[in-house]
């Protein structure tokens, strides 16, 4: 009974957005886009840099590589944009991993262990990382996708977990690590760029053809927006979920590997803290909504950049860095507001002079 | 004739244009259990709803023992008489049961709760019901028909001079039924009104007195139980006239011609603990066979089991002769059983996503998820289901959420039609849309079956299914009860099974 009424209401809407779908402006194309009003954001400091700090821009050359705030902008943002890219398909199927900065502590630890106390050769460090993502990934994912438990619950329990783990390998005790692979993951150049920017660059093009030149992503997209549905109409759904957090982990432990191999040690009690929390900000920031669904992972990444752009302009304009969440804050929030379907809705109205007539 | 309690006169209530009340009258004599019944959407909760203050009214009045009322809240309600039991019982297990009678309204020493006179006046009410048990006791050491009976308790401690139990039998087994019952009639001894709420028929005439029949939101009328014979009620819920409907009007579906063939699908004994008892059929190539019975009946149940949607506890389902274990919805579907659920928003359509990823989801579940269907097939199929369904929509990327519930529907249709199924389970495929999509629906059900498909096909609207089937199989509280075809299969034949005793 209660299906009569939207029904009736429906019916008017669908042909006005007819009218005016079929010819929608350019700019209101663009403004209705998902990574529109990050890249707005980005584009705004670039602005301000622009006129206000020259030198923002300054890119030289030395030892044939290139070096400049820019690069080191990019650079910071790295580790976040990693996590990010593993973060957004999590959210997108609804659900939140918050154990990937722990997940980084127990790879750190462990890779700084065997190369330290083992000697292990580069390839068979990066075997274990891999294998350490892969069992707290699969042990997180079985927890949500098959023991039913909330993923903000799971995930809790390895955050706390792992980071105990992570002390317990190394006793507590920073470790230096020199082993050349894992340190020209972090700090080498590769035709003239940073390694670390390949690399994750590298990482968010095979995810994005990994989702998109496969049903994953769709499947994943379904399954974050209505998981019932997704089961009855064939879909693995709990397979989906496991994938996603194991995909998850092993973002996490790339991540580690590469700050790592920055700043060539370890220190299990900071080495990724927190970056959950810069990550799901990335992430919706970018424009994929917590609640599942639809996902951006070109967003995260801007996401990740606006945040880490951010941070460095107030500091470089002199900003203490304690005072710097703050601003920080209030750009988060405007971003997020601008992403709200009503508002930019109305703001697509103004510009474009098309009228969304739905909510 | 007993004092009448409670008058409702002439009251409506709408929600958001739907108009869930219409000058709906019922009254309660003080001594008497009245039945309240009327299939799903017939307003049966919202009349009690308006009448505990839940929902306030648009019109109509209320008169408790000659005064008029108008509650704004449950609590209003119940401290001017009117109390209510919900279905599910609503007690706090760890507290005792003095405590969860009292809770709210303790009495209170000093500002402390006085437990002395707490335990004495939950005993009392205990008493009252004949309830032998210990009010210290946590409420979870009992048995949920004594844990039903101590909200009755808490509801009638506070003066109250009708109780509306609201469905309170469907968690209890016979016998707890019967100690029930037995707690009624006591009440209704005793001078209170009971408003009972049920879907089981059998007890509403174990234990009525008389009937208000609501259907659509209008009422339909009052009898007395003892007047109104078991296949009348039926005929009233569903709306139906019960003379008229011996002549069935003209049937879509041939007269079945298939019986010979062998069957696509054969069930035997399949049963899902809590759900559904042990039932046998069978649907033949080129055969539709409906699904009826009153809400609650089983049918979707059933149908579930068929889906791979939930675990069957006994029996065997056997597709073309082979036995299929059916573990999950993707194991049925690769088997070729399609299965468009009677939940449209909860278990169909994936609301943010386009009309396209919405109808070509199974198949690309079915595919599996590295063989992408290609982006030109997938507009293909978008496309020539959009035009062959005729399915309004601004274009096949449009969200599904956009679409009308007709339109929706049959994106969902367009998604179990392009695996060409060999069997496809239609629950309840006509609920809230227009009459014209019903048509359409009902038009291609039939064009399904000409091209060899097997349909098993759910609605509570006997009329469709007398008119798309060429067999019924009837369910009532839970088991098969018949099954009917050929010259018997009429709506009244339907309605007499579903109203016969066993």
């Amino acid at each position: 009974m209660s299906n009569a009424g939207p029904q009736l209401e429906e019916r008017p809407k669908i042909q006005e957005r007819r009218k005016t779908e079929e010819r929608p402006g350019i700019g209101s194309r663009i403004l209705q886009s998902r990574p529109f009003w990050p890249l707005a954001g980005l584009g705004l400091l670039l602005g301000y840099c622009f006129f206000f700090d020259p030198g923002f821009f300054d890119i030289a050359i030395r030892d044939g590589n290139l070096h400049g705030p820019i690069l080191s902008i990019v650079r910071f943002a790295v580790m976040v944009m990693f996590i990010a890219i593993g973060m957004t398909l999590v959210i997108s199927t609804g659900g939140v991993d918050l154990s990937v900065g722990s997940v980084m502590a127990v790879v750190g630890a462990l890779v700084a262990t065997l190369a330290v106390k083992y000697q292990l050769s580069g390839p068979a460090l990066l075997g274990a990382a891999a294998g350490a993502a892969l069992v707290i990934g699969l042990f997180n994912g079985s927890l949500i996708a098959y023991a039913g438990v909330q993923p903000i619950i799971a995930t809790l329990i390895m955050m706390v977990l792992g980071r105990g783990v992570a002390l317990a390998i190394t006793g507590g005790i920073p470790l230096s690590v020199q082993d050349p692979l894992v340190l020209f993951m972090g700090k080498g150049h590769f035709l003239g760029l940073p390694v670390q920017i390949v690399l994750v660059l590298a990482f968010f093009a095979l995810a994005s053809l990994a989702c998109r030149k496969t049903a994953a992503g769709l499947f994943i997209e379904s399954v974050g927006d209505n998981e019932t549905a997704s089961r009855l109409s064939g879909i693995n759904a709990r397979g989906i979920k496991l994938l996603v957090y194991v995909f998850s982990a092993i973002c996490a432990a790339v991540a580690a590997l590469v700050y790592i191999g920055d700043v060539g040690r370890v220190e299990p009690d900071q080495l990724g803290l927190l970056l959950e929390l810069d990550a799901i900000t990335a992430v919706v920031v970018g424009g994929t909504v917590l609640t599942g669904g639809r996902f951006t992972l070109l967003g995260s990444l801007i996401g990740a950049l606006l945040i880490q752009t951010l941070t460095t302009v107030l500091i470089r304009a002199g900003m203490p860095s304690d005072v710097a969440p703050v601003p920080k804050a209030l750009v988060i929030i405007t971003v997020c507001l601008m992403q709200s379907p009503k508002l930019r809705g109305q703001f697509a109205g103004l510009f474009g002079g098309f009228r969304r007539t739905t909510t | 004739m007993s004092e009448v309690l409670l008058q409702m006169r002439g009251v409506s209530k709408g929600f958001r244009g739907v108009q869930a009340l219409q000058k709906v009258d019922f009254t309660l004599r003080a001594g008497e259990i009245h039945a309240l019944m009327g299939e799903n959407g017939a307003g049966k909760s919202t009349l009690i709803k308006v009448l505990t203050g839940v929902h306030p009214r648009d019109s109509g009045e209320i008169f408790l023992l000659g005064k008029k009322i108008s509650p704004q809240s449950p609590r209003e309600a119940e401290e001017t008489g009117i109390s209510t039991v919900y279905q599910e019982i609503n007690l706090i297990p760890e507290l005792s049961v003095a405590e969860n009678i009292m809770i709210g309204r303790q009495p209170r020493r000093l500002g402390m709760i006085d437990w002395k006179a707490l335990n004495s006046r939950a005993r009392g009410a205990l008493k009252r019901l004949d309830l032998d048990i210990d009010p210290s006791r946590p409420v979870s050491s009992y048995s949920l028909a004594i844990q039903q009976m101590v909200s009755i308790a808490r509801a009638l401690d506070v003066n109250a001079k009708m109780l509306i139990l609201d469905e309170p039998t469907s968690s209890l087994d016979e016998k707890e039924v019967a100690e029930l019952f037995k707690l009624m009639r006591n009440l209704r001894d005793k001078g209170l009104g009971l408003v009972f709420v049920t879907h089981f028929l059998d007890q509403v005439y174990a234990v009525t007195d008389r009937i208000t029949v609501l259907r659509n939101g209008e009422l339909v009328g009052e009898y007395p139980t003892a007047e109104l014979p078991k296949l009348d009620l039926v005929a009233r819920m569903l709306g139906r006239d019960p003379v008229a409907a011996e002549h069935t009007p003209e049937r879509i579906a041939a007269a079945a011609g298939t019986s010979a063939a062998k069957p696509l699908l054969k069930v035997r004994q399949l049963g899902r603990k809590g759900a559904i008892e042990p039932l046998d059929f069978e649907i033949a190539r080129g055969e539709v066979v409906g699904l009826a019975g009153l809400l609650g009946s089983g049918r979707t149940e059933t149908a579930r089991l068929i889906a791979g949607a939930d675990r069957r506890t006994s029996g065997s389902i056997e597709i073309d002769g082979h036995p299929a274990a059916l573990s999950s919805p993707a194991a049925a579907i690769n088997l070729g059983i399609a299965f468009l659920s009677e939940d449209r928003k909860k278990e169909g359509i994936i609301p943010t996503l386009s009309v396209r990823e919405n109808l070509i989801l199974a198949m690309q579940a079915k595919r599996g998820v590295l063989r992408q269907l290609p982006a030109r097939k997938q507009e293909e199929l978008a496309a020539h289901y959009i035009k062959a369904l005729r399915i309004k929509t601004p274009s096949a990327e449009t969200p599904i959420q956009n679409l009308s519930g007709g339109n929706q529907q049959k994106v969902l249709l367009a998604r179990w039609l392009c695996l060409q199924p060999k069997l496809i389970i239609l629950d309840e495929p006509t609920r809230g849309i227009d009459v014209g999509a019903k048509a359409e629906i009902e038009k291609l059900v039939e064009s399904l079956r000409q091209e060899g498909m097997a349909v098993l096909f759910i609605s509570s609207e006997l009329e469709e299914v007398v008119r798309t089937s060429q067999r019924v199989v009837v369910l009532r509280d839970h088991r098969k009860v018949g099954e009917l075809g050929g010259p018997e299969l009429s709506e009244h034949q339907i309605m007499k099974m579903i109203a016969s005793h066993e």
